[in-house]
């Protein structure tokens, strides 16, 4: 039994660290639990001497703790020495179990049986959860690690890794790379890896034939010593050499023990956060929730969350926030002065999407966000700009134009752009402000956050885009109104790809519109699928049944998941009743599309080869992926000579490292799909950025902006792997010192060898590198322009499977 | 000429950048500009040299042979400077296809420029060595031209979407298969298989990488010993025997790329020297004509 402190925080990270310092600076009674003998635990697990990084730098620090880039050692000792100067209280081996209570009277549990007593509550523990520990002696042994950040860093030793899904495999297959020389064993339980993916399985059975690791099944460690371990194998315990253990059971995610305290979550997804005020108070009062589990997983605001909710815990209601000077840059440029919170409240009450944001959360969407007065007539976008922001008009309007002459007003409150953040896709139309008026510009990754942590605002960009989009794709002549009854009755479905969407032959007459992702069209002539059309996102089909009524006359099916928006065949017939102008576009596409169709099949007659290569062309690059491309580079191998010449301009336009690897790819018909970035419509590597840097750009690039932490988000979730993890090498001697005395590296990448000589024991921090389409160079992309032959151009999947394509080859 | 170049880079800026929806080669490059263009100019050439009339007869030293040598040097430093073009990455528009292109067609029309300069003197001195030397580059650089256009599809056919490292890859795996399954076999049938193991794939010397032909390759004379009825186990022999085989498909393969990338590279070692010589002989030869004629 102890006596009540007015805070105890639960977890001593970054940011719970930084509060406890402002609670001790402050004098305030508090505690620090920490579940176990040291400060900042998922930092204290990272890699001996790995180099972490100090962003967003625009981002001032305040706390009573220093940190800065630095090694992670550095970092900790000024922790720990922080720490003791600010006469933090902590608790070490304290594992907390259960929180009851309420304001001013919270008892704390702890797995030893220990209770706590306390005024307020900081939970500040993370989102990583409680990695899995080994049950059997020896558990608690320093040399069990729970990741490998970088397996180069193990070199010639025993190492066993335990755990048998996809985690450990990787981690397995990482550290038993040749060049390191490392004895690897995997352990499984089982008797099969059931839990992992196919691929992974196939790659480690590969490795396990080729002797670079031993599988064991049916296994399990019984006892752990330094530099032994001992395991129970069906045939009787045998005792092995072993360095290292990499322990890869799972972990338990945290957010189970929060509800448990009865704090609310926004939402049941697993991006949810917790509900909070702007003073970070969650649902339960007294409870107060910062760090990562709020949502902000950079150290910097952990740190300054905690020394701010200790200050407002404290009483100090008057504390502005460290991002508020960066705030009041973002209002500065507008005609009229107020001060920070007004221009919040402002636009909260004056845009639709707002109305349901917490004030904290409208904070940092409006970080990333500009706001930006605009004159009568000024133009916000053109058409066919790329572009993924959203605009809310916060006064004025705006006006569309929606065809040729056709303006269609947007009123203040709402918003446009939406369908670039949607699908990834160009602006469709030119917008222009319409009066004097505000305009509040959210970035794509900010507004995406705002419909996944505000389900209202969610609801009312889903039911604008889809008026919108519908507007677009029947150009004018339709009003809002006009699409009441379609929009209410339509439903949004999520095909995975390769699903037939809809069937060649079948009755039906819903109409689809794609909303993200692509289609193909196929048609079966002679008993074989012929491609007829790739559809892009924005284009509908499933008319032609409506407006005929005939079965469909072609086969739809997704090329890579897409959300489609399904129309109800009577709701859709009824609007072209309605407006007769609107039934003529929409034939006239019809007729277009059937002259397309019957030009192949009239062409499959005559040239049957070309269009099936046409057609088997087609499908091999959907299968490849290209189906979600904006722009591949494809290699024709009829005329690739292999001077890898692409690779060494791309690592001469960049910092000295290539973002394609010619030779690694699938190839059909000579037609090489090389690794490189595809820049994807929906980026597979944006969708967990900590730092969120990676953006698409003017030209429709996906690309990084300085500020990577290498936490190798991107490159795990690109499925095309094309996102390398690497420091950028020593510059290299001038190309005509080369040319004349042959002395350094050629063009092209340097090799490890002579990077490795140039740095000496320096080990620069690796970082990602991905392909950024030349930005910022005016001759356009490296690859492309440095090839000799005309083997490498860059296109999109619609240009390059575009029916001219099937004309030239036929002709 | 100006419609051949009505498409150039105007809209070379980044917003809207001059792309290209289908693959073209460099030999077809802008419906063969610069083979119209370079034809042009070996028909106007030989036109004028029949019409103008020199006196006593034509020679590299009238006026008419002053302007065809000064075309000739000057096209020939402008094509050397492809080697320079190709590795200089700057950031400005200009496309190696185009160049290379260029650097084909226009080195061709040499054969007309050089020779036609020479008013067809020709004899054992200075002159005629940088005549000489230049058709010799001239006719690396056709090699060149057919290799480009005819092996980069058996490459690609050879290759069947491996690359490089992963053949190499796949010869080490079956070594080290060859190596567990070759314990049971007797020292007499061990022998064979280590040689095989320690064969290096890169060995043979550059007449073999050409010629793909490779008469001592260890693998191919232990699956010979091997076949031979042996005294080791005959289970673990037939192992053997597969993988060794299957080794063998391996590096054929291999092989058959080394050849084809050798083929694709090789001539450039004859064109890139001769040219630099080519170069000191037309400087030998200009010096000469401007100082002793």
């Amino acid at each position: 039994m102890s006596e009540a402190v007015k805070v105890a925080i639960i977890g001593s990270g970054p940011a719970g660290l930084s509060a406890a310092s402002r609670a001790g600076q402050l004098g305030l009674s508090h505690i620090l639990l920490e579940k176990t003998d040291h400060l900042s635990d998922t930092i204290f697990k990272y890699q001996k001497g790995k180099r972490v990084l100090a962003t967003p730098e625009r981002l001032d620090l305040r706390s009573d703790c220093r940190f800065a880039e630095g090694a992670r050692e550095s970092i900790l000792g000024n922790w720990d020495e922080d720490a003791a100067n600010n006469k933090v209280n902590v608790a070490h081996y304290t594992d907390v179990t259960e929180v009851t209570g309420q304001k001013g009277a919270f008892v704390i549990k702890t797995a030893k049986g220990d209770i706590f007593h306390a005024e307020n509550i900081v939970l500040a523990i993370g989102t990583q959860g409680n990695p899995n520990r080994l049950r059997c002696e020896g558990y608690d042994l320093p040399h069990i690690i729970y990741q490998v950040d970088d397996p180069e860093d193990f070199k010639d030793r025993h190492i066993t890794v335990v755990g048998s899904g996809d985690a450990g495999i990787e981690n397995a297959l990482g550290v038993a790379e040749e060049a390191l020389e490392n004895r690897v064993t995997i352990l499984n339980r089982s008797k099969d890896f059931a839990r992992a993916k196919a691929k992974n399985v196939s790659d480690m059975m590969e490795a396990g034939e080729n002797g670079f690791m031993s599988i064991r099944t049916e296994t399990q460690p019984k006892k752990v010593e330094p530099g032994w371990l001992t395991l129970e194998t069906p045939n009787g315990d045998e005792k092995i050499a072993c360095d290292v253990i990499v322990a890869r059971l799972g972990s338990v995610a945290p957010r189970g023990f929060v509800e448990s305290m009865g704090i609310e979550f926004t939402g049941p997804d697993r991006e949810a956060f917790p509900k909070l005020s702007p003073t970070f108070e969650s649902t339960v009062p007294g409870i107060f929730v910062i760090g990562a589990l709020a949502g902000y997983p950079l150290i910097k605001h952990c740190m300054n969350q905690g020394y701010d909710v200790v200050e407002f815990i404290n009483g100090n209601a008057g504390l502005t926030p460290a991002d508020e000077k960066d705030l009041a840059a973002i209002f500065e440029d507008l005609p009229q002065q107020k001060p920070v919170s007004e221009w919040l409240e402002y636009l909260r009450t004056r845009v639709s999407i707002f109305a349901d944001v917490s004030p904290l959360q409208m904070r940092e969407f409006m970080l990333d966000s500009k706001v930006a007065f605009y004159r009568e007539g000024d133009v916000v976008f053109e058409k066919g700009d790329p572009g993924s922001s959203l605009f809310a008009i916060a006064d004025g309007f705006a006006e569309v134009e929606v065809g040729p002459g056709i303006v269609v007003p947007i009123e203040q409150g709402s918003i446009f752009g939406e369908v670039g953040l949607i699908s990834g896709r160009k602006r469709g139309a030119t917008i222009r402000a319409g009066a004097d008026g505000i305009f509040v510009e959210v970035s794509r990754t900010a507004a995406l956050k705002l419909m996944a942590s505000v389900p209202g605002a969610k609801r009312a960009i889903n039911r604008i885009s889809l008026e919108r989009q519908l507007l677009q794709i029947f150009k004018g002549g339709l009003t809002v109104e006009d699409l009441g009854p379609v929009v209410d009755t339509a439903e949004v479905e999520r095909v995975p790809a390769g699903k037939v969407v809809l069937t060649e032959g079948e009755q039906g007459d819903d109409v689809y519109v794609i909303r993200s992702g692509s289609m193909i069209v196929e048609k079966d002539i002679g008993g074989k699928p012929i491609f007829l059309r790739y559809l892009p996102a924005g284009s509908f089909f499933g008319e032609m049944g409506v407006l005929s009524g005939h079965p469909r006359n072609a086969t739809v099916k997704a090329a890579v998941g897409a959300e489609l928006i399904k129309l109800t065949g009577e709701s859709f017939r009824k609007m072209l009743a309605a407006r007769p102008q609107v039934r003529e576009a929409t034939e006239a596409a019809v007729a277009e599309r059937a002259a397309m169709n019957s030009f192949i099949e009239s062409r499959k007659a005559s040239y049957s080869s070309a269009v099936d290569l046409y057609s088997d062309t087609a499908s091999f690059i959907m299968k490849e992926g290209l189906g979600e491309a904006t722009d591949a580079l494809l290699i024709d191998e009829n005329l690739c000579v292999g001077c890898d010449n692409c690779e060494k301009a791309c690592a001469d336009s960049h910092e000295g490292l290539s973002r394609l690897d010619r030779e690694a790819g699938k190839t059909f018909a000579h037609l090489h799909v090389p690794t490189s970035c595809r820049h994807c419509e929906h980026p597979h590597c944006m969708a967990d950025c900590p730092p969120n840097v990676i953006h698409r750009g003017p030209d429709g690039e996906v690309f990084m902006e300085p500020g990577c932490i290498g936490c190798g988000n991107c490159m795990r979730n690109c499925p095309y792997g094309v996102i390398r993890m690497e420091a950028a090498p020593p510059e290299k001697p001038s190309l005509l010192r080369w040319l004349l005395t042959g002395f350094g590296p050629g063009p092209g990448e340097p090799s490890p060898k002579w990077t490795k000589k140039k740095l000496g024991d320096e080990k620069p921090k690796k970082i990602a590198v991905k392909c950024d389409m030349c930005k910022g160079i005016s001759g356009g992309p490296a690859c492309v322009r440095a090839c000799p032959t005309g083997a490498a151009i860059r296109v999109s999947p619609e240009e390059f499977l575009s029916i001219a394509r099937l004309d030239e080859d036929t002709d | 000429m100006a419609t051949l170049f009505r498409r150039r880079r105007s809209k070379a800026t980044q917003t809207e950048r001059v792309r290209e929806r289908r693959h073209e080669g460099f030999l077809r490059y802008a419906g063969f500009r610069w083979a119209k263009i370079s034809g042009g100019l070996c028909l106007l050439i030989i036109l004028s040299y029949a019409l103008v009339d020199v006196t006593p007869r034509h020679n590299g030293g009238s006026w008419y042979g002053y302007t065809l040598g000064t075309i000739g040097a000057l096209l020939i430093l402008w094509l050397t400077a492809l080697g320079y073009r190709k590795r200089k990455m700057t950031s400005d528009h200009w496309s190696l296809k185009a160049w290379t292109s260029a650097h084909v067609y226009l080195g061709l029309s040499l054969i007309v420029i050089g020779t036609w300069h020479t008013g067809f003197q020709l004899g054992w001195n200075v002159h005629t060595l940088a005549w000489a030397l230049m058709m010799l580059v001239i006719l690396s650089g056709l090699y060149g031209i057919i290799v480009y256009a005819t092996l980069p599809q058996a490459l690609s056919n050879n290759r069947e979407q491996m690359t490089q490292m992963q053949m190499l890859e796949a010869i080490r795996a079956f070594d080290r298969q060859l190596h567990s399954a070759a314990q049971p076999l007797t020292p007499e049938d061990t022998a064979p298989v280590l040689a095989a193991l320690d064969e290096d794939p890169f060995a043979g010397g550059i007449v073999a990488r050409l010629r793909g032909r490779y008469p001592n390759c260890a693998t191919a004379a232990a699956l010979r010993a091997l076949s031979l009825p042996r005294s080791s186990d005959a289970a673990a022999r037939e192992k053997v025997v597969g993988l060794l085989k299957q080794k063998e498909a391996a590096l054929a393969r291999l092989r058959k790329h080394l050849r084809i990338r050798g083929l694709l590279e090789i001539w450039l070692y004859a064109h890139v020297p001769l040219t630099f010589a080519l170069i000191a002989a037309l400087s030998a030869h200009i010096i000469s004509v401007f100082f002793y004629w």
